[in-house]
């Protein structure tokens, strides 16, 4: 395989998260009742007309500051022709000439080339289709309009991508991004974020690209990744084999794991593009991009170099903190009300938040506890009211129970204050030391995991709530270290 | 039947000489009598209409009348009225109810007009002789073996014949101007963003207008009070302060109402191609504005000779695109028989749409297709600019542009059907208006050797309206052409003479 190269753009269809529909007011509200949200627009009615919804140039916008893309001042609908049921007007009104977004990049990290710029052709305005709904319907297929009009921002990726890998974290890149500046909701499965990869091969010594293929209906980064790596083998095997690739539209089955030919000689559709006379031109004001442009969120690798100096967070945890924007807020929210070091709470929302966000599968807005309680709880380890494991406990226990209400007074009630009298500690380690005197003849023996051991044995036997550090201190006394 | 402009009927309402009762009664009648032999209505709504008249009646009474209020209407049958079948003159909507008023219709209602009907029209506005509608050809009521003009044909029928005081149309290349002129009555098509289009079944985007037919200008003038206005449903429509297009018509006249006018008389208006008849007429109104006050300066507009094949090449584009929602599958005509989905497609397009509207989603989607939109529909649009160019130099040295509005009056029914090209010169002196966008009328101004009407074309500036509707108000002031009305009697194929209904 080393004297090819895999050569793969992406398109990538995002839903703008307007409450209503692109040329419509109808609401764009996913698991309605099927033909519930389609206006006398949206069904495409004798006489009606198209009505530009703002909303949805606003997100574009923003989309367009976010990648360093250029904002025409002036671009234009067109209407692509083609007859199928779940197209009411017998056309899409997309743009075609002129997209609102020329340019752009997004940076991602491939795993084989680094920190790369992925560049974008363009990203333009368009309407979704309604659903085909092929099953249930015996023999029959379902129309279901409610989708027909939402509006969708169609981003293309030049072909500078070169695996499998850089295709998938670019759209995982992408997807963040679209969620991070607040403009779609990033939901696969509710089909709110929809990629299609452009592959093709080409001897590692040409420029020449090679013919295309389309792959569709990757509603998946794991479908995405195995779709690409079956068609470049199919791809490479048929060039081999003294054949070559049909410029055609694929869809990928997971459940063979292969990409099949959708249509044939029907992929020569001349969709007879022309600009809609219903809408005029779309003509956006310095004034407006300005507006949008202070109104941005600060982007994410913005975000991870001010959390990196501010918080003196190393990279690794700026990145993993800016996941998504409402992660970072958190992080944030809590370590401004926490009164030592944010590394604890980055430590914090990194492992037991996160661990129990996977656990449970929920995102940060349902984690039981909230970071102004996060930040109460770490201010109670830090100044000495609980120890840390105490501080584990409540979070544990939080994940089934919930956050309690008044921390002091559940401290009290649970008798979960940490020991730090001295007396009490060095009783505790001398009961300790006198129950496992074996481990203590390790240690004295040289063995050095048998003082953790004992560390171990004086915290459980405080059930958590003894100091660790002054048992430490005090163990390393009394075993005369 | 009770004769009068809507000037006159307004007065008699309100006066309560009359009742918009009694009128709407008379109005049905005379549909019901002469209605069939013109053909001019595909629906007409006697229930719908009475009730209309008795809320005019509690609503005149109540002293808060406009001046349509009882006045009763006719919508062209590509206008959406809600609750009212609405067919577009094709097999396609046959059997389709509106579910909504189109803006233009709901204009009219709000002033108190009264619903009559919907009127006959070419298929989908296609056409220049309403032969080509699904319910059969409207006949002139001027001569019945004759055509009234087109696609608007129904709606110039009735108000001719003086069914209804008004009627509502559309016009994409003419189609309402020249209907106006074959049957001897007024038609104004407005600038293009005056009349939402929303509730217009679209056969053109950027060419459509909605307005008015009447008898006189003053009543064109009322209507389109009624019919324009800015509407956020409509992307095209203009954002405009409303206008009282009778403003001009109120003030005082002297002897000479049209002095300080300037009216330009285009060389290539005035060429061989016309009817020695029409350019008789033309002399003779041009000598009226004279005697009016106004002078004559020649122009010259250099490209509107392409007005007619521009035309068929953006209007046919716009509609093979507009006409694509029609495929069986929500609503309007579906076949019966069908094996899948692309049969269903066929056989319900070809069983819904006529030849005249297949042709021209033909012509539509050839001139977009790949390989040829920059040869034709590209082109067109450029030289559509061009056109819009010789007009705006015209109007340097003129303030109105007079001409015919057809180069000959009604032919007979069948006598252009055979070469659609021959039919689409029709509107050699019409379409240049909506590729423009600029505003049109079309008035009376004699007859020709058969006893047929000729039409006089005033065409303004953008905006023009009030202008063109005053400089046409005076010309009928002076003259009685708006006056005529078909005689209805004795000859085969000629309406029953009057008070044998």
């Amino acid at each position: 395989m080393a004297k090819w190269e895999v050569v793969i753009g992406l398109e990538t269809h995002a839903q703008l998260s307007t409450a209503a529909k692109i040329f419509s007011g109808a609401s764009t509200a996913f698991g309605a009742a099927p033909n519930t949200q389609a206006s006398a627009v949206d069904i495409a009615l004798p006489g009606v007309l198209p009505v530009l919804n703002k909303g949805a140039v606003e997100r574009a916008i923003r989309f367009g500051l976010a990648v360093g893309g250029t904002i025409n001042r002036r671009s234009v609908f067109a209407r692509k022709n083609y007859f199928y049921p779940d197209l009411p007007k017998g056309y899409q009104i997309s743009q075609y000439e002129i997209p609102i977004i020329a340019g752009g990049g997004i940076d991602i990290v491939s795993p084989t080339r680094g920190p790369i710029r992925i560049s974008l052709t363009r990203a333009h305005l368009e309407e979704d289709a309604g659903k085909s709904l092929h099953e249930d319907f015996h023999g029959m297929t379902g129309i279901d309009l409610n989708r027909a009009g939402t509006p969708l921002l169609e981003i293309v990726s030049e072909p500078d991508l070169r695996s499998s890998e850089e295709a998938v974290a670019y759209a995982k890149t992408l997807h963040a991004l679209v969620q991070w500046i607040g403009i779609c909701d990033g939901n696969m499965q509710e089909g709110s974020f929809r990629c299609d990869a452009n592959v093709s091969v080409r001897s590692a010594d040409t420029e020449k690209l090679g013919t295309r293929a389309e792959i569709k209906n990757l509603n998946s980064f794991r479908f995405m990744h195995d779709a690409i790596e079956f068609e470049v083998r199919r791809q490479i095997e048929l060039i081999q084999d003294g054949g070559s690739v049909v410029q055609e539209t694929r869809l990928y089955d997971p459940d063979r794991g292969e990409t099949r030919s959708m249509r044939s000689k029907e992929d020569a559709q001349d969709y007879r593009y022309f600009p809609d006379p219903d809408l005029p031109p779309l003509v956006i004001a310095d004034e407006w991009v300005a507006r949008v442009k202070s109104e941005m969120p600060e982007l994410p690798e913005a975000m991870q170099h001010r959390f990196e100096e501010q918080y003196a967070l190393p990279a690794y945890d700026a990145v993993m903190l800016t996941q998504t924007r409402e992660m970072a807020d958190y992080f944030e929210r809590s370590a401004a009300d926490f009164n030592g070091p944010a590394k604890l709470v980055a430590n914090w929302v990194l492992g037991e938040i996160s661990s129990g966000m996977n656990r449970y599968n929920i995102e940060i807005d349902r984690v039981p506890i909230s970071s102004h309680q996060l930040a109460d709880l770490l201010n109670h380890v830090h100044d000495q009211t609980i120890s840390a494991t105490t501080a584990k406990g409540f979070s544990e226990t939080a994940w089934i129970e919930g956050f309690p209400s008044d921390l002091d007074a559940e401290i009290e009630r649970k008798g979960l204050a940490q020991i730090s009298d001295a007396g009490a500690i060095d009783k505790i380690i001398d009961d300790v030391l006198a129950a496992n005197p074996a481990i203590v003849a390790e240690f004295r023996a040289g063995k050095e995991k048998a003082f953790n051991s004992l560390v171990g044995k004086a915290m459980a036997a405080s059930k958590g709530k003894a100091n660790p550090a002054q048992v430490n201190a005090a163990l390393k006394k009394k075993l005369g270290r | 039947m009770i004769p009068g402009t809507i000037a006159e009927l307004s007065k008699a309402l309100r006066s309560r000489q009359l009742s918009a009762v009694e009128l709407t009664e008379s109005v049905l009648g005379r549909i019901a009598t002469l209605g069939p032999a013109l053909n001019a209505f595909i629906t007409v709504d006697p229930e719908g209409a009475r009730a209309a008249a008795q809320a005019a009646d509690a609503r005149i009474a109540a002293g808060a009348a406009d001046p349509l209020t009882g006045i009763p209407v006719a919508h062209k049958d590509v206008l959406m009225t809600a609750g009212l079948r609405t067919t577009c003159g094709s097999r396609m909507l046959e059997k389709f109810t509106a579910p909504y008023d189109a803006f233009v219709v709901a204009g009219l209602k709000k002033a108190g007009a009264v619903q009559v009907g919907k009127t006959n029209m070419d298929e989908y506005a296609m056409g220049s002789s309403n032969e080509t509608s699904y319910f059969g050809p409207v006949k002139n009521p001027w001569n019945l073996d004759y055509v009234p003009g087109g696609s608007s044909g129904g709606s110039a029928a009735a108000v001719a014949a003086r069914l209804v005081p008004a009627a509502t149309g559309t016009d994409t290349g003419g189609s309402i101007r020249q209907p106006a002129a074959l049957s001897g009555i007024c038609g104004i098509k407005p600038t293009y963003g005056v009349c939402s289009r929303y509730g217009l079944i679209a056969f053109a985007s950027s060419l459509d207008q909605a307005g008015p037919f009447a008898q006189t200008a003053e009543d064109c003038a009322l209507l389109l009070n009624a019919m324009a206005g800015h509407d956020a449903r409509d992307s095209t429509s203009l954002p405009r302060p409303g206008e009282d297009y009778t403003r001009l018509l109120r003030e005082a006249a002297g002897a000479k109402p049209l002095a300080g006018l300037r009216i330009g008389l285009p060389k290539e208006y005035f060429g061989t191609g016309n009817d020695a008849d029409v350019a008789a007429a033309m002399d003779a109104a041009i000598a009226e504005f004279r005697a009016l006050g106004a002078t004559t300066v020649d122009v010259t507009l250099p490209n509107v000779n392409l007005s007619v094949p521009v035309y068929y090449v953006i209007a046919p584009a716009e509609a093979s695109s507009n006409l694509s929602r029609f495929d069986g599958v929500r609503y309007g005509h579906r076949a019966e028989k069908y094996t899948d989905l692309l049969d269903m497609y066929r056989k319900s397009r070809a069983e819904g749409f006529g030849a005249e509207v297949k042709r021209r989603i033909l012509v539509g989607t050839y001139v977009l297709s790949h390989g040829y939109y920059d040869a034709y529909y590209l082109k067109a649009q450029q030289v559509r600019r061009l056109i819009a160019e010789s007009f705006r130099h015209a109007y340097e040295r003129c303030d109105v542009i007079a001409g015919p509005t057809a180069p000959s009056a009604a032919f007979r029914i069948g006598a252009k059907s055979a070469d659609p090209v021959q039919m689409y010169l029709n509107d050699i002196f019409t379409v240049a208006a909506n590729l423009t966008g600029a505003p049109a009328i079309s008035i009376p101004c004699g007859f020709d050797r058969n006893g047929l009407p000729i039409g006089l074309q005033l065409q303004g500036d953008y905006f023009a309206e009030a202008q063109i509707l005053n400089v046409a108000h005076r010309f009928q002031q002076a003259t009685d052409w708006h006056k005529r009305a078909p005689t209805l009697a004795g000859k085969t194929g000629s309406l029953p003479p009057e008070g044998a209904e």
